[in-house]
């Protein structure tokens, strides 16, 4: 009966999921969104189905909300680019300089660490800056603030950073190095001219998930972050602490819109096709 | 005698302890279209790889145009590779592809457009200058890779099997295309290719290579009508190799020889300065211009007979099969291969899978 029903074939195939998309997913983002234009009393603290754009006008106009949103943007960035310029070094010996049994045990080292829980690592980078911790001890611990977060950021995204970027250099072949050495090019000539214009999809492939898993961020800036705040904690603590459900929606779409911006942006490279 | 283009002087190199080239030494005169031929693994694109500096020497040194380059950087090396998968850079359009040697040279940009423009022009791909490699054919991609290298007028030009992609038709048109090409612009070409056919038709002289060593260097006529080895006897067209009791009992003395297909007359007349042995048709393959028989011999050995269809047809030729026959050679046609061959020679090489080869 199923093979003479391609429809019916096709429903229950992605059934399930296009369910799972469009009301979880999909619905959860409309209800945030919806939610961020209602407003709380002031007393009750009860949620009020009145419609609004008070919340966005708050975050737009209070200096606390631009200083937190350009301090979460920066610090996404400087993760981004911190991850790249690590990132490359790895992907490029992992790809087209390691013997093939090298190259599977690297790939293994770089996915170990995604198998250790989140707290754990954030925790033993708060070890690392600890007063009297190693890097104190060296004098070279910048102790807990911004510099703190984006390094333990930047750890803890680089894996998402060197998998596209060896996926991309795995796709590079070996003869377009060499035909570009052949040609007169010095080895810079050859990574400015071939090797990172072929690369930049795959680069921008990584910062989709460095710059995002940043932007969302709000646990590592707790630990090693001292008293500074991300757009993460302003929702949480909105949400916790002042119990301010529709503000915490509306906080909670900027890093969406962020993202959408940035996806509509990079959709030109071409670095979709690389995800 | 001149400076030769390119000169190795016992160049060895190893993977590990792999040896993939074995105490090679050549010489490669200016002007010349020079073809590296040899079976895969023989070595042939490892001593290209080793003259554009994609790999370093493990012994020897590599000459060009009589300076050492041994230890300089395929950038610094005035060669250009034109490469088996053409290595077209896919973010470039066909001109910025041609431009780049220019470019990283630091041609001025009108110069360099013009140069880029006739070279593309000198394959028939002006009009193509605006595409991406990938909007091309192979046969096209081809003629790129070929100006591009081309465009900077190098020394000596690498030649990788380029051809190796395309199909059987292009590929003879583009066989007399590249030798029409290298007589024009008169550069020194270095072809390797594992096709004798091709190495033939366009090589002034080859270089026969099996085992990471060089079995003979002559021109085309040379190396078909006198084979140094009977290893290069079987690559370089087909052969019947006679060795041992074959030898004995067919030549009638001790050693190794070879008779080729198209020198063994079916039928033949007992006369002066020929050999006529009895024999017995066990097969035929008729393919069209020419037929051939396979005859075993009374004596024992099995030989390969190439005859011209000058008349009859299929039916007759086929109809021969089962026959009693007489087959002979001139004696002058009878190559001597003993003696001649190297100390690495592999006595157990039989003819039969050289046929396939050729």
């Amino acid at each position: 009966m199923l093979h003479r029903h391609p429809r019916l074939r096709l429903g229950l195939l992605l059934g399930p999921p296009m369910l799972w998309l469009g009301v979880l997913y999909l619905g959860s983002l409309a209800a945030l969104f919806i939610t961020s234009l209602w407003t709380v009393d002031a007393f009750g603290g009860n949620i009020q189905r009145i419609w609004n754009l008070d919340n966005y006008r708050d975050l737009f106009t209070l200096d606390v909300y631009r200083t937190i949103t350009g301090r979460t943007l920066v610090t996404a960035a400087a993760v981004t680019v911190i991850d790249a310029l690590l990132a490359f070094p790895i992907a490029l010996y992992m790809a087209k300089v390691a013997s093939p049994r090298r190259q599977r045990l690297l790939v293994i080292a770089v996915l170990t660490p995604l198998w250790a829980s989140y707290l754990v690592k954030a925790y033993a980078w708060r070890a690392m800056f600890a007063n009297g911790g190693p890097l104190d001890a060296l004098g070279v611990s910048p102790g807990y603030g911004l510099t703190a977060t984006v390094l333990t950021l930047s750890y803890l995204w680089l894996p998402y950073m060197i998998l596209p970027m060896y996926a991309g250099l795995e796709r590079l072949p070996t003869s377009l190095i060499e035909a570009s050495a052949d040609l007169g090019a010095s080895t810079a000539t050859t990574m400015r001219r071939v090797v990172l214009p072929v690369l930049f999809p795959a680069a921008v492939a990584g910062s989709i998930f460095t710059f995002s898993l940043t932007l969302g961020d709000y646990i590592a800036v707790k630990i090693v972050g001292g008293a500074n705040q991300m757009l993460g904690n302003v929702v949480y603590d909105s949400f916790l602490t002042g119990n301010n459900l529709p503000f915490a929606a509306a906080v909670a779409t900027i890093p969406v819109a962020v993202m959408l911006v940035y996806l509509t942006a990079v959709r030109r490279t071409g670095a979709l096709d690389s995800l | 005698m001149s400076t030769p283009a390119v000169e190795l002087v016992d160049v060895t190199k190893s993977f590990g302890p792999v040896t993939a080239v074995d105490h090679v030494d050549l010489r490669i005169e200016n002007g010349e279209f020079f073809s590296m031929l040899g079976p895969s693994g023989s070595g042939k694109t490892t001593v290209l790889r080793m003259i554009a500096g994609f790999e370093q020497v493990t012994s020897g040194r590599v000459m060009l145009a009589g300076s050492d380059v041994t230890d300089r950087a395929p950038f610094a090396r005035d060669v250009n590779t034109v490469f088996q998968d053409y290595a077209l850079f896919p973010h470039m359009d066909v001109l910025a592809n041609v431009e780049y040697g220019l470019r990283v040279k630091k041609v001025p940009k009108a110069q360099r457009r013009e140069r880029a423009m006739a070279a593309l022009e000198s394959v028939q791909l002006g009009p193509y200058a605006a595409r991406r490699p990938t909007q091309l054919s192979g046969g096209q991609r081809q003629r790129v890779a070929l100006a591009r290298a081309l465009v900077n007028r190098p020394t000596v030009l690498l030649l990788d099997e380029p051809l190796g992609a395309l199909d059987l038709k292009l590929r003879r048109e583009m066989q007399l295309e590249l030798k029409q090409l290298q007589r024009e612009v008169g550069i020194t070409f270095v072809f390797v290719t594992h096709d004798q056919e091709e190495a033939l038709t366009m090589s002034d002289r080859i270089a026969v290579f099996r085992d990471g060593r060089v079995e003979q260097v002559a021109t085309p006529a040379e190396l078909y009508e006198n084979p140094a080895t009977a290893f290069v006897a079987g690559f370089v067209g087909t052969s019947n190799l006679l060795t041992g009791q074959a030898a004995r009992t067919v030549i009638g003395r001790e050693g190794t020889f070879s008779i080729r297909p198209e020198k063994v007359h079916l039928d033949s007349e007992v006369e002066a300065g020929f050999t006529s042995v009895r024999g017995t048709v066990t097969d035929v393959v008729y393919l069209g211009s020419v037929n051939h028989y396979v005859v075993e011999l009374d004596a024992g050995p099995t030989l390969t007979v190439l005859r011209q269809n000058l008349h009859g047809g299929t039916d007759q030729a086929l109809g021969r099969r089962g026959q009693d026959v007489t087959v002979g050679w001139a004696d002058e046609h009878v190559i001597d291969l003993s003696g001649r061959a190297p100390e690495h020679q592999h006595p157990e090489h039989d003819q039969h899978d050289q046929e396939e080869k050729s």
